[in-house]
């Protein structure tokens, strides 16, 4: 098996305007399965960053433990990264965005990840509205640990031995709109049109935007009766829009028929643009996403697309109203002003 | 010429993986090869220390792989994938590497064909001892044809022999090859200039190559160029007195007339005889010289200045002896449709002194011997008028080939000749349709071995080119026969070997088989694949993963997927690193080595 990339790559390849090529957003090769859907979630992140102009060294990827949660080494070589304990991504990203809030958070995590272990960090990171991108790679099982159901596998979903799954599904978009969440997406890694503009629609937003991506897992749970696999998924597939991402300054060029389309304007200058598949909805409007999306679960649709956004959204950082400057950036006296300071502080809760 | 079959609304078919000519286009070098010699797998070979298999491989399609592994003027290279896939980048050493089988092979003769004792019945004629005759002989004398070759020359091999200075080709290798083929039996008339054709048609010929070259150098008829005949040599006459040893030394001062790599022969060969201060001077730009570049610098790299812009205008002579020459100076122009245009520039007229000139401007062919009312026509440019396939003349028995054919070429060329005139000779003497030609043998290999592992060396290595190790100057310039190029050693040829792409493994898509996890497409690190909605070839050509702007390469088009789109190949800078069947899950990319073969005259009735 290859484990090196050969370093040649198209030689009339564009770079975008800060100076990098596709290529210097790529990480080390793959290790998972041939086929994983994971890996094309990880081609959208590069192809997301790479068209947004991230400057590679102020992103942080941190990630729990999985298959999804390897995946941030085959991506964005160049920025930093931190591979937590299972579960855990969320608090160790929740101390490095306290710390700096100058970076973009990038988590990457799995449905075991999010769903059963770390459930409890990532309900408060929901809470609590980081500033951060949070993917789920759903694939309706523990990949890693040999395909075992996870709490994201539908009630009757087939398992590869054969078994029906008896346990209600655990729908983290649902959750994540119930518990305050300001973006909340759901998408497909079969679909980068679709998943590209929305990863950097995640990234525009100024508080915790989550995407809950399923990603067929071909090697556990891509069988007959799955549905999770890539057959069910594409058959069973709709969204709530097409989605455009229009990024600061630039000319809108798609037309959009009348009553049919939404502009979300984001805090950077960007804005989404939404050719609107679905009546009754409203992107801006929590009840109007819930409601859709209990009719597309009761239809048995896969629903996908962008379901709530709240452009007004107010990070963690600006609710608390903590310093701007990263620690990083501060001098010794002022991270550690002397016992003088702290008395004051004291005497003031007197 | 691959050619896309479009439907009737433009959209691109599935491409037809059956026709063989789709997938030899896409190995380079085999392509472009006039012999079409399979390039990748002899480079495979010389990797695996297996130089004896990779010699016969050349020897099978190119008859002189010494030779040509020294001289070849390699149209193999400029094809070559690795030098389009970044600007540093330049073409795998095709040629030298060639050499290092020949160097390392071990013996061969037993893995030639054997000569059978019984003959056939047909005796061939072969006028001219050049590459393409002796060609003819290596394909029709193992099928048991009695061989005829006249030439002029006391020994065979042509230019080869004549023109090809020593330090660029040892007469032992020459010699080794020619003699591979001389010795099936084929009866040689050396000595022997074949003044009339008439004379030949009326032997009990069967059949008549014509493989005499083009042996006319031309002249320059300038002001005193009768007075100083004596100094002033035209550049192949020259060349071929060197090799016969007719001719030992010239004067110290020496000016070569001429832009060709006859001229750079001519150069480099007065250097070993004397010439100290040898110039060359072309009458036009630097930039438009004929000469293969690396001519060039071994020329320059021997002290040989080349002064440009300088059309000749008079031999000047002193006391009825040549003095030097007279040189107007111009500039180039290019009109619209790149038609250059000499203006001279108004300065005055320089004089360059010398003891001798060579004129090296180009040759010509001519059969003087050919009567003219035998029924071989002759048309443009007095070349006989030729079928392009079969190259049979207006006389059904007579077939031309190599230099004689269409003007001078080259060594390789005059091969590809051969090779293709042996077939419609032997279609001919057994009576058949000499169109009636078989197909090329392919062959398409798996190259899976375990789950992702490949028979071939599928990583890509950063190597840039090496160089060959060249000959001491001082040395090398002191006997016209010490080979100025040393070959890469084994270990060299190893690492330069390494760099070839494998352009014969070819990636096989299975629409069937295929899921559509992109995985394929996300892995492949020059951006090839695309799964996208089918459409007219230049709307695609724009908007795959990364435009395909090189329209001479193909692009590999899918049947419809499941989802309506199709994958869509362009094959232009694919590594053939095998990644994408490494990441395909379903098996949906194979990589499978393609053999091409051309047919040659023992396949005929096999
Ligand atoms: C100076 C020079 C350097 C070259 N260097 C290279 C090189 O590095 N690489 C390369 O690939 N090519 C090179 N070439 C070109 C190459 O030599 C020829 O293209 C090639 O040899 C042509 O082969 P052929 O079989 O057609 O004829 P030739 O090799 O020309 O052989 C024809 C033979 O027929 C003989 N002949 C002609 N008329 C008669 C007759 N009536 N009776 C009997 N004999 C006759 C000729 O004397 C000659 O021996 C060079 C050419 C020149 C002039
Ligand atoms: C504390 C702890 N408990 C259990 C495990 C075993 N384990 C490793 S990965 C994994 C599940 C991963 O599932 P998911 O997050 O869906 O990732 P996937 O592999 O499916 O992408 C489990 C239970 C562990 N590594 N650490
Ligand atoms: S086990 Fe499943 S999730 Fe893990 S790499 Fe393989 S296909 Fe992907
Ligand atoms: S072999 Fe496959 S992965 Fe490698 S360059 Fe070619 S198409 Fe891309
Ligand atoms: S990796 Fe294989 S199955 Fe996946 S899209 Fe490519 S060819 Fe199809
Ligand atoms: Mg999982």
């Amino acid at each position: 098996m290859s484990y090196i990339k050969p370093t040649f790559r198209h030689p009339t390849l564009p770079k975008n305007k800060i100076g990098f090529a596709k290529a210097d957003y790529e990480g080390k090769i793959s290790t998972l399965c041939a086929g994983c859907g994971h890996d094309s979630i990880s081609a959208s992140i590069v192809q997301a960053c790479y068209e947004m102009a991230v400057e590679p060294h102020k992103l942080a990827k941190l990630s729990g433990i999985g298959c999804s949660s390897k995946t941030p080494t085959y991506f964005l070589d160049n920025s930093h990264g931190f591979n937590s304990v299972h579960g855990r991504m969320p608090s160790v990203t929740t101390g490095a965005y306290m710390a700096n809030r100058d970076l973009i958070y990038l988590g990457v995590s799995g449905d075991g990840d999010t769903a059963s272990i770390g459930m409890g960090q990532f309900v408060h990171a929901i809470r609590r509205n980081l500033n951060m991108v949070y993917i789920v790679m759903n694939n309706g099982c523990y990949g890693l640990t040999k395909g075992q159901d996870s709490a994201t596998a539908d009630y009757g979903s087939i398992s590869k031995a054969g078994s029906k799954n008896m346990f209600q599904a655990i729908d983290l978009a649902g959750m994540a709109l119930e518990l305050g969440a300001t973006f909340v997406g759901r998408s497909f890694s079969g679909d980068k049109s679709q998943l590209v503009p929305m990863i950097k629609a995640a990234i525009s937003h100024p508080g915790f935007a989550f995407l809950d991506v399923i990603s067929p897992c071909v090697t556990f749970n891509n069988n007959n009766g799955s549905t999770k696999s890539y057959d069910f998924v594409r058959e069973h597939i709709e969204a709530t829009a097409a989605i455009d991402y229009v990024p600061p300054k630039a000319q809108i060029s798609v037309a959009y028929a009348e009553g049919q389309s939404a502009e979300v304007k984001l805090h950077d200058g960007s804005s989404i643009h939404l050719s609107k598949l679905a009546p009754h909805w409203n992107p801006s409007d929590r009840n109007s996403a819930v409601n859709r999306l209990q009719a597309a679960k009761t239809k048995g649709e896969v629903l996908t697309g962008l379901l709530y956004i709240d452009p007004e959204s107010q990070d963690l950082h600006e609710l608390q109203n903590t310093v701007g400057t990263p620690l990083n950036q501060m001098g010794e006296s002022e991270l550690c002003p002397g016992n003088e300071a702290l008395d004051s502080i004291n005497s003031s809760f007197r | 010429m691959y050619n896309y079959k479009l439907s009737k609304n433009k959209i691109l078919k599935p491409t037809d993986i059956r026709d063989p000519e789709y997938f030899h286009k896409v190995v380079d070098c085999q392509y472009a090869c006039p012999a079409h010699t399979p390039v990748p797998e002899y480079i495979r070979l010389i990797a695996a220390e297996r130089y004896t298999e990779a010699y016969m491989i050349n020897w099978e399609s190119n008859v002189f792989p010494g030779v040509l592994g020294r001289t070849c003027d390699r149209p193999c290279e400029p094809a070559c994938r690795r030098g389009r896939i970044s600007d540093e980048e330049e073409p795998v050493a095709i040629c030298r590497l060639k050499r290092v089988a020949a160097d390392n092979k071990s013996e061969v003769k037993h893995l030639m064909p054997q000569i059978p004792e019984q003959k056939n019945g047909k005796k061939i004629a072969l006028i001219g001892g050049g590459p393409a005759s002796l060609t003819v002989a290596r394909d029709l004398a193992p099928l048991g044809y009695e061989i005829h070759l006249y030439d002029e020359w006391p020994a065979g091999g042509g230019m080869m022999r004549t023109q090809i200075p020593a330090f660029r080709l040892p007469i032992e290798v020459l010699d080794e090859e020619v003699n591979y083929i001389l010795n099936m039996g084929v009866h040689t008339h050396f000595n022997h200039y074949v003044s009339s054709m008439r004379e030949i048609l009326e032997k009990d010929y069967d059949a008549v190559f014509v493989g005499t070259g083009a042996p006319r150098g031309r002249d320059l008829k300038l002001p005193g160029r009768e007075e100083a005949d004596a100094n002033v040599h035209i550049g192949i006459e020259f060349l071929a007195s060197v090799a016969f040893e007719h001719l030992e030394k010239v004067g110290k001062k020496v000016i070569v007339l001429g832009g060709g790599n006859t001229a750079m022969d001519c150069c480099r060969t007065s250097r070993r005889l004397g010439g100290e201060d040898v110039k060359v001077v072309v009458r036009s730009p630097f930039k438009d010289m004929k000469a293969s570049p690396w001519e060039i610098e071994d020329a320059q790299r021997e002290d040989i200045p080349i002064l440009n812009n300088m059309p000749p205008k008079e031999f000047v002579i002193e006391d009825g002896k040549l003095k030097g020459v007279l040189f107007g100076k111009v500039r180039a122009e290019y009109d619209e449709n790149g038609r250059r245009k000499l203006i001279p520039t108004g300065e005055p007229d320089e004089f360059i002194a010398c003891d001798d000139v060579m004129i090296a401007i180009g040759q010509d062919n001519a059969f003087p011997w050919i009567e003219r009312d035998l029924g071989i026509e002759f048309g443009k440019w007095d070349l006989p008028v030729l079928d392009k396939v079969s190259f049979q003349s207006t006389l059904p028995k007579v077939f031309f080939g190599g230099d004689a054919a269409f003007g001078p070429e080259n060594v390789i060329t005059a091969v590809a000749h051969g090779h293709q005139a042996a077939i419609s000779i032997h279609l001919f003497c057994q009576g058949d349709d000499v169109m009636n030609r078989p197909a090329p043998m392919t062959n398409l290999v798996s190259q899976k071995m375990g789950i992702h592992e490949w028979i071939y060396d599928s990583p890509v290595v950063d190597d840039t080119r090496f160089q060959v190790p060249h000959e001491d100057k001082v040395i090398s310039l002191k006997d016209r026969k010490i080979e100025v190029e040393l070959g890469f050693d084994e270990a060299l040829g190893f690492k330069e070997a390494q760099r070839c792409l494998n352009c014969d493994v070819q990636t096989v898509f299975t629409t069937s088989s295929c899921i559509e996890c992109d995985a394929c497409m996300d892995v492949c690190p020059t951006s090839c694949i695309t799964f996208t909605t089918n459409g007219e070839e230049e709307d695609l050509r724009a908007r795959l993963s990364a435009p395909a702007e090189n329209l001479s390469q193909s692009l590999y088009v899918s049947e419809a997927l499941p989802t309506t789109r199709v994958m869509i190949k362009d094959e232009d800078v694919c590594l053939h690193c095998g990644l994408c069947a490494e990441r395909c899950p379903t098996s949906a990319w194979d990589m499978q080595k393609y053999l091409y073969n051309v047919t040659k005259a023992e396949k005929c009735y096999q």
